[in-house]
């Protein structure tokens, strides 16, 4: 018990930096694919798609963090969610970046699809959803704008995934399976959130380890 | 690739053909499934020998052919066409077959005939994407009678000389150059002669989206979507989207007076 106990709280410094390093292999890999022809016959259609998923991907992962620490009582995935977090953004960009070049930087085409075209509208919202929570990412941000700002703004999240999953649901053709596996992850998230940090089940919660 | 060198014809493109690895590999054809890269990993279930087709309605000579016999009836030729699908990109692409009005003609329309529907194989067996219910099986399409009998529209066997792969709708397909690629029905197994206007799959599947005639048109976007540019498969950059995708001279006439914003 006591080795389990260490266990649990030990800092394991590997994490953070892991994660990282795994969240930027599909972009290494996407990197390599496309100076390799590997990405097919629509190289920027397979590229825009693939950074759309990590987004969302990404996204989800760093929202279940929370549920599973509520879950296992372990501490340990809290610690990785703002890497994740970081990581979504940072394939959101590359996604609004690789659609800037698909559409050559015309201003014009480009600000007819965010005003008139609500499949393009979602997907950008989303991303200036995640702008001032990745701002606000730094170490001393929570301390600056103070514990109860910062985590109502970083908030934003939950609109940040929806919309974006709609983007998604939107973006498909005919087959709406997979932004509705999404969904459903999504949702189930939630309610583990809304189901476990019920009234009357704090005491349990509380004592997260006690739990293991 | 073998292709024989021969002049290009009255309507041939004269740009540059998309290679075969990618017009092979990257198609829509959800019969197979719904990834561009489905058809090309399944096409093997399909089976376009033996194949027969059945032809009925309102013709005079209802009948149902072996696909080699119906084929035999015309002199194959090539058309080098270009092919705009609906989600943006285009290829161009060297079909081998024969111009749908010789079979109409062959077929001998009766006075009520107006427009011809067509249908796609319908076995979950051949086609694992049918046993989903992603669209309405079987898939079907149409066009006016006029259409149908404009020179440009054709039946396609083969590609680039060779017999049709399954994955571009082996083994008789329908290529309409100037509408959207969903229009070109592969793997048809009936040709019907109509009085009305036949139903068609896309349309069946969201109305706002895809509607009967599908003409290419940069000036109509698509709901979610801009069409006033493609990406030709090869090309990293966008062109511009033609009407009628570059063939108005030849088939503008047939729209005269219609509202191609209502009817698109």
């Amino acid at each position: 018990m006591t080795r389990a106990a260490a266990r649990s709280t030990r800092p394991l410094p590997w994490l953070v930096p892991a994660v990282t390093v795994g969240g930027l292999f599909p972009a290494v890999i996407l990197g390599l694919d496309a100076l390799t022809g590997a990405l097919g016959a629509n190289p920027i259609q397979r590229a825009t798609l693939q950074t759309g998923l990590l987004t969302l991907t990404l996204l989800v992962l760093s929202l279940a963090c929370t549920p599973l620490r509520l879950l296992t009582g372990w501490t340990w995935p809290a610690r990785i969610r703002k890497a994740l977090g970081l990581l979504a953004f940072g394939y959101g960009v590359l996604h609004f970046g690789i659609y800037l070049l698909d559409h050559g930087f015309t201003l014009s085409q480009i600000t007819e699809d965010v005003i008139e075209r609500p499949f393009v509208t979602a997907g950008f919202t989303a991303l200036l959803l995640l702008v001032p929570l990745a701002l606000t990412s730094r170490r001393d941000s929570v301390r600056r704008l103070g514990f109860e700002r910062w985590t109502r703004l970083h908030r934003l999240v939950y609109a940040a995934v929806w919309v974006g999953t709609l983007h998604y649901y939107w973006g498909v053709k005919k087959d709406h399976t997979p932004p509705l596996i999404y969904a459903a992850i999504l949702a189930a998230l939630f309610v583990i959130r809304w189901a476990v940090r019920r009234p009357g089940r704090q005491g349990r919660v509380g004592s997260g380890r006690a739990v293991g | 690739l073998v292709r024989p060198k021969r002049p290009l014809g009255p309507y041939d493109t004269s740009e540059a053909i998309t290679p075969w690895a990618q017009a092979t590999t990257y198609n829509n054809f959800y019969e197979f499934g719904t990834d561009k890269g489905d058809p090309a990993r399944m096409a093997a279930s399909l089976k376009p020998r033996p194949w027969t087709v059945r032809i009925d309605g309102e013709v005079k000579k209802p009948q149902t052919v072996d696909i080699d016999t119906l084929q035999g009836w015309f002199p194959l030729e090539d058309r080098v066409y270009r092919m705009r699908c609906v989600e943006g990109w285009s290829m161009v692409m060297p079909w081998l077959g024969f111009p749908l009005a010789a079979l109409i003609r062959r077929l001998e329309p009766t006075g009520k005939a107006k427009y011809v529907q067509f249908t796609s194989l319908y076995d979950p067996k051949q086609f694992p994407g049918q046993r989903g219910n992603v669209l309405d099986w079987p898939y079907v399409e149409g066009l006016r009678l006029d259409e149908a009998l404009h020179p440009l529209t054709f039946m396609a066997v083969g590609l680039d000389g060779r017999v049709l792969p399954g994955q571009n709708g082996a083994p008789l397909r329908l290529v309409v150059p100037w509408k959207y690629g969903f229009k070109n029905i592969k793997s048809i197994v009936r040709i019907t002669l109509a009085e009305k206007q036949p139903q068609t799959t896309w349309a069946l599947a969201a109305s706002d989206e895809y509607g009967f005639y599908a003409n290419v048109n940069p000036a109509v976007p698509h709901p979610r979507w801009s069409q006033a540019t493609e990406r030709r498969i090869g090309e990293l950059g966008r062109r511009a989207t033609l009407p009628f995708n570059g063939y108005a001279d030849q088939v503008a006439g047939l729209y005269k007076g219609m509202d191609l914003r209502r009817n698109f």
